[in-house]
């Protein structure tokens, strides 16, 4: 397997940047909203990271395709590595949402409300990547049944957030409508710097987990051609590829 | 086809999986009696009921519905024959298919004597036009759950865990649109949006699950 990961250190740099200058726009340029005031700023957190991990699920999804086209193995390790990363914005993106609900709301979990329970049920989904992969001895069966469920389960996102929303009433802000939104300028100039931001960070911490995996399977490979068979302590079990 | 008759045949000899699944789901019931403490239910809740109690019993089927095919090496002589890896799923799909409307033939009677929702009797045909569209949904995500999860060590635990989540969709749709056939003034006809859900629901898995089916019987 061999994922060159490129671009790293021009891309940590990009990150760090985008991330100082988005937090700078939302703290200092965007104006206090007039209803929330302060704690409206967590919208600008809690928005990027939920389209990010979304997309995120999809990505996943779309580099499964390619695995099972080409069955290449470093199309799995991106499919991996990309849902892998989602979930943890999702998980982030949920705490910061719930935050946010308990200050506008009043509480911190609100059921009427179908963008915070599709959004669940695609998290809960997504937390059986893992014990799915781990049940699966044979690598490339683990590959080949991760990527077959990263692209139904990446399919099912959008599905799923139109089933929910039919069910229930509106109560969400809505950001990104067809109409083009209802902030004014100033907030759209940090709300899409910070999503830019984020989807900076993903790629970013994606591209260093795809390197960690890889110098570790790399190292590994030199082992054991350096000491022979004998000096590797066998593989354990591992939802990851290897 | 061969595969289909072959299930049912082994079904109908050993009586294995769907009588267990109808006795799950008449003793859920009872359950749903005491734990609610009500006589009667209505409404949405007695459309909850029906709903958690028939995804249940589908549980059960659908953690079935692949064993024998590994225990006793089917997979291998299914691949070695010289047909089409799709008529495995379309085969499966319509077992468990058939399986959920026995069980609803058996469930459906002892819902309306346990626990006695009103009008059942005159909004019959649009409830068990919102069940059979949710037993696609349950055949075709089950075939396609069952097969990912046979495969796996914890085969009984993986099932579930993917299944459900999965099902969401349509178990919200089915629950839905029974709930106002079952209020103590319904009009008796579905409501179309959830119908139109379910349906939609189950073309989009059919084509995804036909899609994909392909990669989990590789050897």
């Amino acid at each position: 397997m061999t994922t060159h990961v490129r671009h790293l250190r021009g891309l940590t740099i990009a990150t760090a940047v985008m991330l100082t200058v988005s937090l700078a726009l939302v703290f200092f340029y965007a104006p206090l909203d007039a209803e929330q005031g302060f704690i409206q700023k967590i919208f600008y957190i809690h928005v990027p990271l939920a389209i990010v991990s979304l997309a995120g699920f999809t990505l996943g999804g779309v580099f499964g395709v390619a695995y099972l086209r080409t069955g290449r193995r470093e199309w799995d390790m991106r499919s991996y590595c990309a849902i892998h990363m989602a979930l943890i914005f999702a998980v982030g993106g949920l705490l910061a949402g719930s935050i946010w609900a308990k200050a506008s709301w009043g509480h911190w979990w609100v059921w009427s409300e179908p963008t915070l329970v599709s959004y669940l049920i695609v998290i809960l989904l997504f937390c059986t990547y893992q014990p799915l992969r781990f049940s699966i001895e044979d690598p490339e069966r683990q590959a080949r049944y991760g990527a077959v469920f990263a692209i139904v389960c990446g399919a099912f996102v959008p599905i799923n957030f139109i089933v929910v929303r039919l069910s229930t009433q509106f109560l969400h802000p809505r950001v990104l409508n067809l109409e083009g939104g209802n902030l004014p300028g100033s907030m759209k100039l940090a709300f899409y710097s910070s999503l830019l931001a984020i989807a900076l960070l993903f790629t970013t911490l994606m591209k260093y987990e795809m390197a960690a995996k890889q110098t570790r399977i790399e190292t590994r490979r030199l082992r054991r051609r350096l000491l022979g068979d004998d000096a590797l302590r066998p593989l354990g079990r591992s939802a990851a590829p290897q | 086809m061969a595969i289909l008759r072959k299930d049912l045949l082994l079904e109908r000899r050993t009586l294995e999986t769907v009588p267990a699944m109808a006795m799950l789901a008449v003793v859920t019931f009872i359950i749903f009696h005491f734990g609610l403490n009500q006589n009667q239910v209505s409404g949405q809740l007695a459309a909850g009921v029906l709903t958690i109690t028939l995804l249940f019993a589908a549980m059960l089927g659908i953690n079935r519905l692949f064993v024998a095919e590994r225990e006793q090496g089917g997979f291998d002589a299914f691949l070695l024959a010289p047909v089409d890896r799709t008529a495995m799923l379309v085969a499966k799909a319509a077992a468990l298919f058939l399986y959920l409307l026995v069980l609803e033939v058996v469930a459906l009677p002892a819902f309306a004597l346990f626990l006695a929702p009103p009008h059942l009797g005159s909004s019959l045909p649009g409830v068990l036009l919102i069940l059979v569209l949710s037993d696609v949904a349950f055949a075709v995500i089950g075939t396609f759950v069952s097969a990912i999860a046979v495969h796996t060590r914890a085969r009984d635990l993986i099932g579930p865990v993917i299944g459900l989540p999965l099902l969401l969709p349509a178990l919200i749709a089915t629950a839905r649109g029974i709930g106002p056939l079952l209020t103590q003034h319904a009009t008796g006809s579905p409501p179309a949006k959830w119908l139109a859900v379910l349906a939609l629901y189950d073309l989009f898995n059919a084509l995804l699950a036909y899609a994909v089916f392909d990669f989990l019987l590789e050897e």
